[in-house]
């Protein structure tokens, strides 16, 4: 059997299971809820069909700024883990602090963020970098350290610089760690671009967060359903582009 | 893993070039140690070592384990500073000229997984400023005479542990050091590729010769392998028997270890390091 029947079985079975609970008003009697509340998965399809063009842009909205903001979190997030571990000062004095910026809610500073940058998309930018910041800072930084104390003799011995030993040993090291914080940011930014346009955003292209936020108060379920699944494709989506360039990039392993 | 077949055969045209590195072609650089001590915080591990190897010298430390022999290679190496005492490599006697002169090779063999065998026998080339395809010239040069023909692409993590050793000796030479300091080199081998393993250094160290330092647990691989031995005691270690091997031994080596001689020479270094352990 192939790995990939067993899920896609119980996806369909449960698929199934929601459809009759919820064109039977099964469901909606359950829950003592109005059957428009509990759309099936055939009225959601529908609805992703039928709202395709809105449904569209908006998801391109919201990929742009989770892909920006990621690009900037990975950026930052190895450039401050490569700093921290070349300087045992820089280590000491900020990683503390850095651990305990995570204890800070975005949910409290977003809205901060907004009325210092306003509703366009710098907000945004700035909320999902800092939510990849944190994962790929720490990992980078844990593999930068895992280098075999002993590689790094060898490398002396064999007149390697401080740049070569960085180059050619702590680097390679510390490439899958990278991979893995930068997969755990990447589902991160998702959520954090949604919670940022939520937080704050023009009507009509504000992302599919404003998106839901609107369709909330409208009530429009079998659309907030499809507004989930499209930013579900989006994060397994980029999450398997990463662990696809992993693979390529990552050979060794 | 691959299993080693005969990898003896060719090493007798072995022979190294010695090309434009770094510092000059190893002409023969002895090692002189003199009242040497080193300690990490209050653990004293070596005190008052000596030892004096001549240029193209091969000499083996023998001693219990924990009795300093790593830390001595290390020392010697210029990877560390000794608390007292001196360490001379070819007269010089700083930390970045010792760096200069020695080749250490660890216990393990820390091939990096991301290069491939080649490259991985080049990486001293590389950090001594070569291009990668002069590099790779230079080591390919010695692949076939060190058995390794057909294996230049090859992952480390596809050779055999035999061949990774080859490779990991085939970056130590190719540092173009007149020192090489070799950390328990066949340590992680099984018995049969050992064995082997020790013929075929015999036998590259006999047509490309090198002032050695070899630690090893294995007293008849000292004695096969080494001109002189020296036994260190548990720690802190100092050396408490120096013993000649018989001269000349057999090249094969199960001739050179079941020779009275050398029988007799390995019972003496036995009864040494049992004292030395009390």
């Amino acid at each position: 059997m192939k790995r990939w029947v067993l899920p896609v079985l119980l996806v369909a079975i449960t698929l199934g299971a929601w459809q009759i609970a919820a064109s039977t008003g099964a469901l909606a009697q359950l829950f003592n809820l109005e059957s428009f509340l509990v759309p099936s998965p055939a009225e959601v399809a529908s609805s992703l069909w039928d709202n395709r063009a809105l449904l569209a842009e908006n998801a391109w909205v919201t990929l742009r700024e989770v892909l920006a903001g990621f690009g900037c979190g990975l950026l930052a997030g190895v450039g401050s883990a490569v700093a921290l571990h070349l300087s045992e000062t820089l280590r000491r004095a900020t990683y503390p602090l850095l651990v305990a910026s995570q204890a800070i809610p975005i949910v409290a500073i977003a809205p901060i963020l907004i009325v210092l940058f306003g509703f366009g998309v710098w907000p945004k930018l700035v909320i999902v970098a800092l939510v990849c910041f944190f994962p790929i800072t720490v990992n980078t930084l844990d593999g930068l350290r895992a280098v075999d104390p002993d590689a790094i003799k060898l490398m002396r011995s064999l007149d390697g610089s401080r740049w070569q030993i960085f180059r050619r040993v702590e680097a390679p090291t510390a490439l899958p760690y990278t991979f893995s914080g930068a997969k755990v940011a990447v589902a991160v930014a998702v959520i954090g671009a949604v919670f940022a346009e939520w937080a704050g955003s023009s009507v009509g292209t504000g992302g599919l967060g404003a998106l839901i936020r609107v369709d909330n108060a409208l009530l429009q379920t079998s659309r907030l359903f499809a507004e989930v699944f499209v930013l579900a494709v989006i994060a397994i989506g980029l999450f398997g582009l990463l662990a696809l360039a992993e693979r390529r990039v990552v050979t060794w392993r | 893993m691959r299993q080693d077949t005969s990898m003896n055969a060719e090493t007798g045209a072995l022979r190294v070039p010695q090309s434009g590195t770094a510092q000059a072609a190893p002409e023969g650089d002895g090692v002189a140690i003199r009242g040497l001590g080193h300690a990490y915080g209050e653990l004293q591990t070596i005190e008052r070592l000596e030892l004096e190897v001549e240029p193209h010298a091969v000499v083996g430390l023998v001693g219990p384990s924990g009795c300093g022999k790593s830390t001595l290679l290390e020392l010697i190496c210029g990877l560390r500073e000794p608390s007292a005492g001196t360490i001379g490599v070819g007269g010089a006697s700083s930390a970045p000229e010792r760096l200069a002169r020695c080749a250490y090779m660890p216990q393990r063999d820390l091939l990096l997984p991301w290069y491939s065998a080649l490259d991985n026998a080049g990486l001293a080339l590389r950090n001594q400023g070569r291009r990668k395809g002069a590099a790779r010239a230079e080591a390919a040069e010695l692949f076939g005479r060190f058995g390794l023909a057909g294996f230049e692409a090859t992952a480390p993590a596809e050779l055999s542990g035999g061949m990774r050793q080859r490779v990991a000796f085939l970056r130590t030479l190719l540092a173009g050091k007149p020192v090489l300091a070799l950390d328990e080199p066949f340590a992680a081998l099984d018995a049969i590729t050992r064995a082997e393993m020790q013929e075929w250094l015999a036998g590259a160290l006999r047509t490309d010769p090198r002032t050695v330092v070899l630690v090893t647990h294995d007293v008849e691989e000292a004695l096969y392998l080494c001109d002189r031995v020296a036994v260190l005691s548990a720690r802190p270690g100092r050396i408490i028997a120096e013993l000649r091997a018989p001269d000349p031994r057999a090249e094969d080596r199960d001739a050179a270890v079941t020779d009275p001689a050398f029988v007799a020479v390995r019972e003496e270094a036995m009864r040494a390091l049992r004292e030395g352990m009390r």
